[in-house]
């Protein structure tokens, strides 16, 4: 019998499972392009193009609901149906390729009418009000219904909850109350991100959205990235929200409340604003985080830094031990950890590869520990009255700060993450103009961050940001690039990688010399996943580190991220963060005043010495509870 | 048995012909076997042992008489035979005593068909004929004569040519022209295509493939080969629904035999042409019927149908260019080469080929299967063949299962064929009739069709999965005198907006049974909402039991019979039935021998 063609899996989430994209069609082999006329206006494109993607070319808007740039099809809302001529029922716009010339029209009477009807329909199975929803004013289904004037339940509306709130996570919430099945979170999970954590289940009105035995979130794989909060057109799906646990935290006046904001959410904040997307707003910012009531505003890049000192330091002892000191147990490539998502993810899905990832902390979290420490003791401030608070493009860094590792402090190291969108609306909860707002600088002692700690916000930035101080420590010359502009790992492209010769090395290194540097980087895990597949089958083993973020884009597509997020606004996003690092005097980070002062005074063994593993290294242990585990049975009732 | 080639099947196939002994066939499809066939088989296999008889008891597939179960027929010379209906054990031996050892026929126990000459049994002409567990049987009755006439020389530019002529279209529901399908796979350049059997067969009463499977599964392995050389394709499937134990273990059967002869496997027929079969089951989602779920389904995936264009035959199973007909269609195509493309072609109306099995289901007299040339009227179908209503008149009839609608009986004279039932409001379907009478309620019917859509949705587009909640919410209030002429209009509303919206053929449909109760009997909908009355006595939320003093002589036996207490009173005062508490249950109606209870 013939062998049946099962593809090899790529994907820890099953192969079988992973949804359809629209017919890769090779157009140069069908050849021409085909004419569709589109509300009486005439546009040329490639074969196999879609009715949707043609329609934008021409400035023609058709609504969509469970469409995603970023996602591949699902056609199921039936909202951007169109009528073709000669088609006897409506088309769904997104997935009807253009094969031969078309006469289309997108809001005929019929359209009109039908969208309507799915509209009603939505509406009557979408429970709550939307005054009383978080995504208020920033829902597509509410959108929608304003577009097509709905004023009444037609068909009525929900009375009753259905479903019991996912509030088990300490990143996301999921309400399948307000869920409208568009399948767009899994979809994410599954083709994005490639992890797997949502699947439908049920059939006909029972569908619904379901982890893996419909479990809580805390009993899943899932990573915490929050890509599919990112996502979701309506408020099913929501970051665990810390807004009035902060403001507690800042009307209580024994408390000293500070907060650190990471470089992507001042590039993106200014979206909620009505700014155009890779406006950077850091100093406005700073003056609305003040305003807003809190008594610090930090810099986290200046503890990214710190972050490149103590990894690139690390990887330099690394590659000594293994190449001076022939200890072939050490291990190579050191992996980035930057990401809370990546951190979870290889904990969950490689658990015997821990020993590769680097011991360091996140920024966000050698900040925390620096502000109990070290900023307390020089303000002369009890730990226990300091509320540390970060702003961070990320919904798994809330989960990041509750890990029981993160309270080297002796408290816990940051009390609450709030992600862009968070503070965002605390901003608008004071009144405040974040674009008219006048600048201020950040405070001190935590004020200065260098280019290079900026850049750690899009993919590829700290590895980066890591280069540039190794070479010159290394070599005691700058890095061969023009402008400091390591382009080979800058870029949107899933895994890219670098080979940076290293010549004229230093005495401390010369067993360096001639030796090539190669780096890899990748972000979003689905692209994680195939390095990892790359490390397990030996085609890393020349490679020395690699930068690995979660999320799409690095940080700047964070799933804290003003929503929407899409790759042209995230390149937007990478434009302002890159610009904004060449117009810095100070782009390394061993040039950081604050980083030298910092191991002048508090760290004074340097980097990876005593004190500094005290407080900003850290350890992993393999995560799934089930992994190498046998799952308890319980016993039957007699 | 070795590996044939051509020769070698027609030598094996006059070897066949030449034993002709007398037999006893029992009908075993699920059909027989569900009215005790397997017993009646027992006796005879028994009989056999124990007398020695001569006489060859075989199995045979359904012959289509399904109400006149268990059927067993009796040849003594394989020439001339004589069926017997309902056969009981005792009546087996019986037949054994009278007529196999005493040589008479019974009398008072045979079949007599009604209305066999407006059928044209082409299809169905080995099923209830030939044992479908035997290959050899299948080929003495001229099976494989159609691969080894397309495998000896044809080309399969031939093979699409002939298929054109034919002007056979898809049995499965759509009616498309089955050249086309595979004209455009075998365009498509690819290194692996596929053929794939949809044996999914879903409408609630319709069992025509189930009886194809089980009584001719080798015509249909056939039909596969063909299909597969004629597109380029060397892997098959045959997608069955796993309630349809039989028919797998048949297909199994067959598929097996087919490879111990060289029929399937490398080097068919000694040619170069190879070829596998293999089946795949189906875990009882109706919407698997549908070709790209189906597709999902056997990849392993969710059963959700995708957005078509690109089409099967261009991009089908694990992105192939694939092949899928429905098992009547491809049981015809070993008809069409074995007696040529023109003899087809005669048949049937002007757009519409050949032959159409039915499932003749509902309040008729002679359930079963059909199977007429298309062109037959609908009164020829009900009333020759069906022998019309069960008891009192014919109302409607519905076809096409729960995509097809009804048509009542003032279009009885239309001749069935793919337009004529579309232009009606309905489909052909894949052959599900079920014939109501005046006691069916229409609004009732709609709502069992909606039910089922509600139920067998796959969820995937918003249409589909809330758009027939949303109506079945309405046709349950207005089946519960709750509705108002507004709840109709938005039935109505929401009936085309699926139709227009969905995702998949079967949402497309699925407002369809709603749309043609609107269409033919709106006033049934009317009496409903205005008068909250149901015509036919079948809407339970609008029926109310009444007990008339006058005629109540107060024996008391509705009381006794009132599953819920909802009558009360005693022998001095009589009785009374308490609305709110009755659940129309109708027990008090019948036990009342003086028509003191009114319904209605």
């Amino acid at each position: 019998m013939a062998k049946e063609p099962f593809t090899k899996p790529t994907s820890r989430a099953p192969v079988s499972q992973r949804s359809q994209t629209v017919g890769k069609i090779n157009k140069k082999a069908i050849g021409g392009r085909v004419t569709a006329v589109i509300d009486e206006i005439e546009v040329k494109v490639p074969m196999g193009t879609t009715i949707l993607e043609a329609a934008k070319k021409v400035g023609i808007k058709i609504p969509t609901l469970c469409h995603h740039d970023d996602l591949c099809l699902a056609g199921v809302c039936r909202i951007c149906l169109v009528e073709v001529e000669g088609q006897r029922t409506l088309q769904a716009s997104c997935s009807y390729p253009i094969i031969h010339n078309v006469r289309v029209k997108t809001y005929s009477a019929r359209v009109r009418r039908a969208r309507k009807n799915i509209l009603h329909l939505l509406l009557r199975n979408h429970y709550g009000e939307c005054y009383s929803c978080e995504k208020n004013n920033n829902c597509e289904l509410q959108d929608l219904a304003e577009e097509y004037g709905v004023t009444e339940y037609k068909f009525g509306h929900i009375k009753e909850r259905r479903y019991q709130p996912d509030l088990s996570s300490t990143s996301l919430t999921k309400d399948n109350d307000k869920c409208i099945n568009c399948k767009r979170c899994i979809r994410t999970c599954i083709d994005l991100q490639e992890v797997g954590v949502y699947e439908s289940v049920n059939r006909g009105p029972k569908t619904k959205i379901s982890t893996y035995l419909d479990k809580p979130y805390s009993d899943v794989i899932c990573i915490n990235c929050g890509q599919c909060v990112n996502r979701c057109p309506t408020g099913a799906l929501k970051e665990k929200n810390d807004v009035s646990d902060v403001w507690r935290a800042i009307d209580d006046p024994t408390k000293h409340v500070v907060i650190q904001t990471a470089p992507a959410p001042r590039a993106a904040i200014g979206e909620e604003f009505g700014l155009a997307p890779g406006t950077t707003v850091t100093k406005k910012l700073n003056t609305a985080i003040r305003r807003v009531g809190f008594d610090r505003v930090f810099d986290t890049n200046s503890s990214a830094d710190l972050t490149i000192m103590e990894e690139g330091t690390e990887l330099l002892l690394r590659l000594k031990k293994y190449l001076k000191d022939q200890d072939k147990d050490v291990k190579l490539p050191q992996f980035t950890s930057c990401s809370p998502g990546w951190i979870k993810y290889i904990e969950n899905f490689y658990p015997d590869k821990l020993d590769y990832l680097s011991t360091c902390k996140s920024p966000q979290q050698m900040f925390g520990a620096l502000i109990k420490t070290y900023y307390a003791q020089k303000a002369n401030i009890k730990p226990k009255d300091i509320v540390s608070v970060s702003l961070m493009p990320c919904v798994a860094k809330k989960y990041e700060a509750q890990r029981p590792e993160m309270r080297d402090s002796g408290f816990q190291d940051v009390d609450y993450v709030l992600t862009t969108r968070e503070l965002a609306s605390m901003v608008k909860e004071c009144g405040l103009d974040l674009p008219n707002l006048p600048d201020s600088d950040f405070d001190k002692p935590l004020a200065i961050g260098s280019g290079a700690g900026l850049i750690f916000g899009a993919t590829g930035g700290v590895m980066e940001a890591a280069l540039r101080t190794a070479y010159e420590l290394v070599t005691g010359q700058e890095a061969p690039f023009k402008k400091l502009r390591v382009t080979p790992v800058r870029g949107m492209k899933g895994i890219r990688s670098a080979e940076i010769p290293i010549k004229k090395a230093t005495k401390d290194w010369k067993f360096l010399e001639g030796a090539t540097l190669k780096v890899m980087v990748a972000h979003g895990t689905a692209n994680a996943k195939k390095v990892m597949e790359m490390l397990e089958t030996g085609q890393l083993n020349d490679y020395h580190f690699v930068e690995i973020m979660a999320c799409p884009g690095g940080c700047l597509g964070g799933g804290g991220q003003p929503i929407p997020t899409t790759e042209a606004i995230r390149k937007q996003r990478a434009k302002a963060i890159y610009s904004e690092d060449e117009q810095l005097t100070i782009r390394k980070s061993h040039q950081n005043p604050v980083v030298q002062t910092l191991y002048k005074e508090f760290l004074t063994d340097g980097p990876c010495g005593h004190k500094s593993h005290q407080i900003l290294h850290t350890h992993y242990s393999p995560g799934s509870r089930w992994i190498g585990k046998k799952p308890k049975v319980k016993a039957k009732k007699k | 048995m070795n590996r044939l080639n051509r020769e070698q099947l027609a030598e094996l196939r006059e070897k066949l012909k030449r034993v002709n002994p007398g037999f006893i066939k029992v009908g075993l499809s699920t059909c027989g076997v569900a009215a005790g066939a397997e017993n009646i088989y027992k006796v005879f296999k028994r009989h056999k042992k124990e007398k020695n008889l001569k006489i060859d008891v075989r199995k045979c597939g359904c012959a289509g008489m399904c109400y006149a179960e268990p059927l067993v027929e009796v040849s003594l010379d394989g020439k001339s035979s004589v069926t017997y209906q309902q056969v009981t054990p005792e009546l087996a031996e019986k037949i054994i005593d009278q007529h196999i050892v005493g040589g008479k026929a019974l009398e008072g126990h045979t079949y007599k068909a009604e209305g066999e000459n407006k059928q044209l049994k082409l299809v169905l002409a080995n099923c209830g004929k030939i044992n479908p567990e035997s290959i050899d049987d299948y080929i003495a009755n001229d099976g494989y004569q159609a691969v080894a006439k397309v495998l000896s020389g044809c080309s399969r530019e031939d093979v699409v040519d002939q298929l054109k002529i034919s002007g056979l279209r898809g049995r499965g529901g759509g009616g498309f022209p089955t050249w086309m399908k595979w004209n455009f796979a075998k365009g498509v350049d690819a290194d692996k295509k596929y053929v794939i059997c949809n044996g999914d067969e879903g409408d609630p009463g319709a069992y025509m493939d189930r009886s194809i499977l089980e009584g001719n599964p080798h015509a249909i392995i056939e039909g596969m080969i063909i299909a597969g050389f004629t597109v380029g394709a060397d892997q098959g499937y045959f997608y069955i629904r796993a309630e349809y134990p039989l028919a797998i273990a048949r297909i199994q059967k067959a598929l097996d035999a087919a490879v111990k002869y060289g029929l399937l496997g490398e080097n068919i027929l000694g040619t170069s042409f190879d070829f596998n079969l293999q089946i795949r089951l189906g875990a009882g989602a109706f919407v698997c019927g549908e070709e790209t779920a189906l597709i999902a389904s056997i990849e392993g995936k969710r059963g959700y149908p995708s957005p078509r264009p690109p089409y099967p035959s261009v991009k089908g199973l694990w992105d192939k260019p694939t092949v899928i007909n429905n098992v009547e269609t491809l049981a015809n195509i070993p008809i069409i080469f074995s007696k040529g493309a023109d003899y087809f072609s005669k048949i049937g109306s002007k757009d519409s080929k050949g032959t159409k099995v039915f499932a003749l289901t509902g309040k008729v007299k002679n359930s079963g299967l059909v199977e007429v040339p298309m062109g037959t009227t609908l009164r020829e179908i009900v009333y020759s063949i069906g022998g019309g209503a069960l008891e009192g008149e014919v109302k409607a009839i519905q076809t096409g299962g729960p995509s097809g609608g009804v048509i009542p009986k003032e279009y009885f004279d239309t001749p069935v064929d793919y337009q004529n039932l579309q232009g009606l409001g309905s489909i052909m379907g894949s052959g599900g009739m079920i014939v109501i009478d005046q006691k069916d309620c229409m609004v009732d019917i709609a709502k069992f069709y909606m039910k089922f859509c509600v139920e067998e949705a796959c969820g995937k587009c918003f249409p589909g999965r809330i758009g027939t909640y949303q109506m079945l919410h309405y046709l349950k209030k207005i089946s519960e005198a709750d509705a108002t002429l507004r709840d109709l209009k938005l039935l109505e509303d929401i009936a085309y907006a699926v139709q227009r919206t969905a995702l998949c053929g079967l949402g497309q449909t699925a407002p369809n049974p709603v749309i043609s109760t609107l269409k033919y009997f709106r006033d049934e909908y009317l009496a409903h909402i205005n008068e909250k009355k149901c015509p036919a006595g079948k809407c339970k939320g609008l029926l109310a039991y009444k007990i008339i003093e006058e005629k109540c002589k107060r024996c008391g036996a509705c009381i006794r019979v009132c599953p819920v207490e909802a009558i009360s009173g005693n022998k001095e005062i009589g009785y009374k039935i308490d609305p709110k508490k009755c659940i129309k249950c109708g027990k008090c109606l019948e036990v009342c021998k003086f028509d003191a209870i009114k319904k209605g």
